[in-house]
């Protein structure tokens, strides 16, 4: 059992995975979507002083705050307890390209160029970091949800709004991978 | 248990998104370029039986676990909004190789370097907020 889940799991098993907790916070009574928590954090920050967006009762969305914090947990149990020291099955013809970028695939999640702390004593590194979260927290509130608001739940209820908001993730993906990663990296 | 129960779905969420390496940004990566079924299959398999579910749930009118009937709300009919913000936020889906969750639940991954991520997050929803009644919705 355990050596069957310490292997990378297949993408149907992650696909019905992903839809049991969709259903299960369903069952709860709330609904699945991640970056709601962005907001709620900057009301508790206390934007809703300045900002009538962040004003509203944030309290009412600890559940997720709480769901965010098991994702943390549930991060390092599955690298920790769960994982083979196996490479990703990345394709090659992905690492080739990447590689022509100056992008070494490491065999691990994240590359090194981008995410390891020796890579933040470059200042462009820290700034493109800042400026990709920029782009996906100022995004996902203008189109009111991210992959799971929209791909995931909005798209099981056959929301045409989110299947434009889908479309919409992949020509920005698309026009950063294509266009400006050349640019930038 | 009220608040557990967020918490271990959040466990589950968070060690799924790592073993099916939707968290990696090469998978991210791999995604854009059309170069692997991977990030397709898992997506493809949840929003099929996520549509099927939620036709059970609502032929079936079943009720979450306080009793009332489960409801889901339409999103606004609107256009703009969600081509531009989808836009923009594949352009930082695609540069920071993660969605909303995948930034957090790397954190527990082992990535630190996430918090600036987070951090670019929070002050892009917080201009959202600032600009809101200037942009085309």
């Amino acid at each position: 059992m355990v050596e069957f889940i310490k292997q990378p799991w297949p993408w149907y098993f992650s696909g019905i995975m992903i839809v049991i907790i969709m259903l299960v916070l369903i069952f709860f009574g709330k609904s699945f979507g991640f970056s709601s928590n962005l907001r709620t954090i900057c009301s508790m920050a206390g934007a809703g002083k300045r900002v009538k967006f962040f004003d509203f009762d944030w309290k009412a969305q600890i559940w997720n705050l709480l769901f965010l914090l098991g994702s943390i947990i549930g991060g390092y149990l599955a690298t920790h307890y769960l994982s083979d020291p196996k490479p990703v099955a990345l394709s090659v013809q992905t690492q080739n390209d990447l590689h022509k970028l100056g992008i070494q695939f490491n065999g691990k999640l994240n590359p090194d160029e981008l995410f390891s702390l020796t890579a933040l004593e470059n200042p462009k590194t820290i700034l493109l970091l800042l400026l990709g979260g920029i782009l996906v927290g100022f995004g996902s509130r203008y189109a009111g949800g991210c992959t799971s608001g929209h791909a995931i739940s909005g798209l099981s209820n056959l929301q045409l709004p989110s299947l434009i908001a889908v479309i919409g993730f992949f020509i920005g993906g698309l026009i950063m991978t294509f266009l400006l990663f050349p640019l930038i990296f | 248990m009220k608040s557990i129960k967020f918490i271990l779905a959040g466990i589950v969420f968070g060690i799924v998104m790592t073993k099916s390496e939707a968290v990696s940004w090469f998978r991210i990566q791999e995604m854009f370029r059309f170069q692997s079924f991977h990030m397709y299959g898992i997506i493809g398999t949840a929003v099929i039986l996520g549509v099927l579910s939620v036709l059970v749930i609502k032929k079936l009118k079943l009720k979450d676990m306080s009793g009332a009937p489960i409801q889901f709300k339409d999103k606004d009919k609107a256009y703009k909004k969600y081509i531009v913000g989808g836009i923009i936020f594949g352009l930082g889906w695609a540069l920071t190789g993660a969605c909303p969750g995948p930034m957090f639940v790397n954190l527990g991954n082992g990535y630190p370097t996430l918090i600036i991520v987070i951090m670019g997050a929070l002050l892009g929803t917080y201009l959202y907020g600032v600009f809101q009644k200037k942009l085309p919705h």
